[in-house]
């Protein structure tokens, strides 16, 4: 019960603004498949086109092979959770699982039976004769997924879903959200600005900014290997570095900043007019007392100690005034320096990633 | 924030006005029980129930009053689906275009009765078609549909337009939609336009006048009455109209209350956590 | 229009035009049209309908400007009419002021329904109401002479006065309504933090709730004064000889001379004055026609 989701060169304009600008992608049936951008970067837009309440201005969506062009979103394959969940008020939760049975002509009898089944595979068992109003958030978003999945839906579109609850209940919300994927092996397309929820739920990722694909890859690559710098910005946390390339291998590269030379990994060819940064995760910094043989080392003065829980963030200020995060795991077997007192921060070269700038490093 | 002296001037003001709104009324009922040939409460000859008798005797008032309860019911008829068709319509509209058809939509408020009434009368006369109830019926109509329209547009609102996508993507046709998810939100509104619409074309004298041919309605029968002559029969009429829309505002104000407490209660309702 | 189609489609979208269009054309426009076109024309023997003799012409209008008396009550109707409305206000205002800011939320419900009841009843039996205690045989007469306040019954019903009184009670709900709605949204803590700054009570009704409450002066004014200059019922049974109403010559147009041609122009006339009084209501108070009609 599950479906590709083929996004063929699909753009969408709204008067002179383009939100999507030629996006192509190939979404895998039974795919858990997140859109991640800030507020903006076009990630609605396409849910809104792909369930088919918008059409693109041009390109093509298909569903398991078939072009959806001109097909009414009732028509399709697909079932979209609204941010807002949208629940009918007016109907307490049987009938509101219930909805799509009823509007095929389906007797009241199988539709109740039916409702109390999908209540049972999300968990809330006996609730069908509650109103609305009576829900708390969380299960409020399972009815609005046991009414999506009442459709019997090949494909599933999620908007930000979980972001009206609290902490606490949208981290339970995810994990319960890949397990239901995983029970139903639908395909979830899932939009959110929230980098934590798509790393955590999805089997691939797509980075979204200004209406284009900026990277599409497993999470642990994202974060990993992110292509450029908006990607490696976006997702994480980084020491930016302005500079230029002064002599190039073929993985890395030697980099030059005001802060000094370093070494670092590079992997796209350089082209002359794309600014380049290098881009150095605070997890993969260290600070040591010594100077290393290597490159990659600059003289800091640690100024300040945040204590974060299971992680310690270091920050370390150069002799020209810049402020350098280090994080280190609060695991014990790292020595934590005194405020005032003298370290080099350091970097593997192969952990740090000279990018280039992110407005210029569109997806074509 | 209040000063005492200013807070009793004001409670006696109050308390005036509702003297003032309500002691004519009671005057004009009381006189329907007064053994008086002029009606009025005071002096007060003697009790007596043949007011009522001789009002009950009076065929023309039963045929106004089944042409009134008529009229009535075509004007709920009609101007509740054009209020509401209107409203959804303004609703889905912006900028300029809404301006113009809401003006257009709310001048009849703003007109008065007779002029409605002269208009309409021309019209369907162009048209050779003869005045008569029909006639009242279209001129209250096209005012009255313009409060069920106010009425559900202000409802509208409060509506949810997600709703209306989400039951579209689980499969309902538009009909669908409007018929399970759009109306039912409305109806509260539809119920009170309905209720609107029947007091108004009840207490409609204006438009009626101009347009109603050789029939009568209540108001008309009335005012004509008066004209020829007054007896306290016309107060026993008033009596038992007062007594009639009273006992229906009340009823429909208990219930209004009692629903808000249901409403109220279900809201509360316990929600376990997770 | 794309909007509706995306929502509704295209079966309820068309039945939605089509319903709304018979109202605004069938029910408004078109007979607006008719009146204004019927009052160029004269009003002619059947006979000589559609003969040399029909032809458009500004007499209709014209019996209006060389008859002073017409002239003369159509400025009275002006007149008395704002006079209507500006006592009404007078009179709303404290128990607007008194039912948004003053009363507990107890007991507000409970003096709304109090004060609808008048408004259930109709009109005619409100005017009528008055034009029993106003009579000179009536209770208020009978209630003075008793008391010794006067020692002749005096004629209420005579002049405009007995018809300002019965348009001030038969409209005054209109004029309290919009204005309670007005001051019910002013945030409370602007009147307290106005009289916390020294102000006197009148300076605070005259710098900060009256200015607030505009939008619903606006509107009542406007309602009440439409109601009063189209009034037929209050002028014909609270008036006397020496005081004719406007809508009562438009009567005797339509229904003692049957000369529906003048009538109309004399009905267009009045449609004029309304509009005219909304657009300056509407100029001078600065508020959109939606602040108005509510």
């Amino acid at each position: 019960m599950s479906a590709t989701v083929e996004l063929d060169r699909v753009s969408a304009d709204f008067g002179s603004f383009r939100a999507v600008d030629k996006v192509s992608v190939t979404i895998g049936a039974g795919e858990f498949f997140s859109f991640l951008g800030p507020s903006g970067c076009g990630k609605t837009t396409i849910l809104r086109m792909v369930s088919g309440f918008i059409a693109p201005s041009e390109g093509h969506i298909r569903i398991g092979g078939e072009d959806m062009d001109g097909i009414r979103p009732n028509k399709r394959p697909t079932v979209l959770i609204f941010q807002n969940l949208a629940l009918f008020p007016l109907m307490p939760v049987w009938e509101n699982v219930s909805f799509s049975l009823e509007m095929r002509g389906v007797d009241k009898a199988a539709r109740r039976a039916r409702a109390e089944e999908l209540l049972k595979i999300v968990d809330l068992p006996g609730a069908g004769n509650k109103m609305i109003s009576q829900l708390s958030g969380g299960q409020k978003q399972r009815v609005a997924i046991a009414r999506a999945l009442a459709v019997e839906p090949k494909v599933m579109l999620l908007d930000e879903p979980l972001s009206a609850l609290d902490l606490k209940l949208r981290q339970h919300m995810r994990a319960e959200l890949r397990a239901i994927q995983k029970r139903t092996n639908v395909t979830f397309i899932y939009i959110t600005h929230d980098q934590g929820e798509a790393l955590a739920m999805s089997d691939r990722v797509a980075v979204m900014s200004q209406g284009r694909l900026q990277q599409v890859a497993k999470p642990e690559d994202i974060y990993n290997n992110p292509s450029n710098g908006f990607v490696a910005s976006f997702v994480g946390e980084n020491n930016v570095f302005d500079g230029r390339i002064i002599a190039s291998q073929t993985t890395t590269a030697r980099f030059e900043t005001d802060l000094g030379v370093f070494e670092a990994a590079f992997n796209t060819p350089p082209s002359s007019d794309q600014k380049l940064r290098l881009y150095v995760r605070p997890e993969y910094a260290r600070l040591v007392s010594t100077a290393p043989e290597a490159s990659n080392a600059i003289a800091v003065t640690i100024s300040d100690i945040s204590f974060e829980g299971n992680f310690i963030n270091i920050h370390a200020t150069t002799d020209q005034g810049r402020v350098l995060t280090v994080e280190t795991r609060n695991d014990g077997s790292s020595d934590i320096p005194e405020t005032g007192s003298r370290r080099y921060f350091t970097f593997d070269a192969q952990r740090a990633r000279i990018l280039a700038d992110e407005t210029q490093a569109a997806h074509s | 924030m209040i000063s005492k002296t200013s807070r009793i001037i004001l409670n006696v003001y109050v308390a005036a006005f509702l003297i003032y709104l309500l002691a004519p009324l009671i005057i004009m009922g009381g006189a329907a029980f007064n053994d008086s040939r002029f009606p009025s409460v005071y002096p007060w000859v003697g009790w007596t129930d043949r007011w009522f008798l001789d009002l009950f005797r009076d065929t023309r008032m039963w045929n106004a009053f089944k042409n009134t309860i008529l009229v009535a019911l075509a004007v709920v008829a009609i101007s509740v689906p054009i209020g509401t068709a209107a409203a959804i319509l303004v609703n889905s509209l912006q900028g300029r275009v809404r301006t113009v058809l809401y003006g257009m939509m709310v001048a009849p408020i703003l007109t008065p009765g007779a002029v409605i009434g002269i208009s309409t009368l021309l019209f369907w006369h162009h048209f050779s078609v003869p005045s008569g109830l029909h006639l009242s019926t279209l001129g209250q109509c096209s005012y009255i549909s313009a409060f069920v329209m106010l009425l559900v547009l202000a409802r509208l609102q409060s509506f949810d337009r997600g709703l209306e996508e989400a039951a579209l993507d689980l499969g309902a046709s538009y009909s669908q939609v409007l018929r399970r998810i759009l109306l039912p939100h409305l109806y509260p509104a539809i119920g009170a336009g309905a209720a609107i619409a029947f007091f108004q074309s009840i207490e409609n004298f204006n438009t009626t006048l101009f347009t109603r041919g050789p029939y009568d309605t209540l108001t008309v029968y009335v005012f004509s009455r008066v004209r020829s002559g007054i007896t306290p029969t016309i107060n026993a009429l008033a009596l038992i109209m007062i007594a009639v829309t009273l006992l229906a505002a009340i009823s429909y104000e208990i219930y209004r209350r009692r629903h808000e407490k249901v409403l109220l209660a279900r809201g509360r309702g316990n929600p376990d956590s997770d | 229009m794309k909007e509706l189609l995306r929502r509704y489609g295209l079966t309820l979208t068309i039945s939605f035009i089509v319903i709304v269009a018979f109202w605004l054309l069938v029910l408004v426009i078109l007979p607006y049209i008719y009146l204004f076109e019927a009052s160029f024309r004269l009003y002619l023997p059947i006979d000589q309908v559609n003969g040399p003799n029909d032809v458009y012409t500004l007499s209709n209008y014209s019996t209006f400007f060389v008859t002073p008396i017409h002239r003369w009550v159509f400025l009275l109707t002006i007149v008395y009419s704002s006079a209507v409305a500006a006592i009404s206000f007078v009179v709303a205002y404290p128990l607007a002021y008194y039912l948004s800011k003053v009363a507990t939320n107890k007991i507000v419900p409970t003096l709304f329904l109090i004060i609808m009841i008048p408004l259930w009843v109709s009109e005619i039996l409100r005017s009528f109401a008055w034009f029993i205690i106003l009579s000179l045989k009536g209770p208020l007469n009978f209630a003075l002479v008793g008391l010794g306040i006067i020692e002749e019954p005096i004629r209420w019903i005579s002049g405009f006065q007995s018809v300002i009184i019965g348009l001030v009670y038969t409209y005054v709900l209109f004029m309290l309504f919009p204005l309670y709605n007005a001051i019910q949204s002013l945030d409370t803590n602007q009147i307290e933090a106005a009289g916390d700054l020294g102000a006197p009570w009148w300076k605070i009704h005259w710098r900060v709730i009256l200015p607030h409450a505009k939008p619903g002066i606006a509107s009542g004014s406007v309602m009440v004064f439409m109601l009063s200059a189209g009034s037929i019922l209050v002028p014909s049974l609270l008036g006397s000889t020496n005081s004719r109403w406007f809508t009562e010559i438009i009567q005797q147009w339509m229904f003692e001379s049957q000369d529906w041609n003048t009538g109309s122009a004399y009905a267009f006339l009045l449609l004029l004055l309304c509009t005219g009084f909304v657009s300056l209501v509407m100029r001078l108070f600065r508020v959109s026609l939606s602040d108005i009609a509510r």
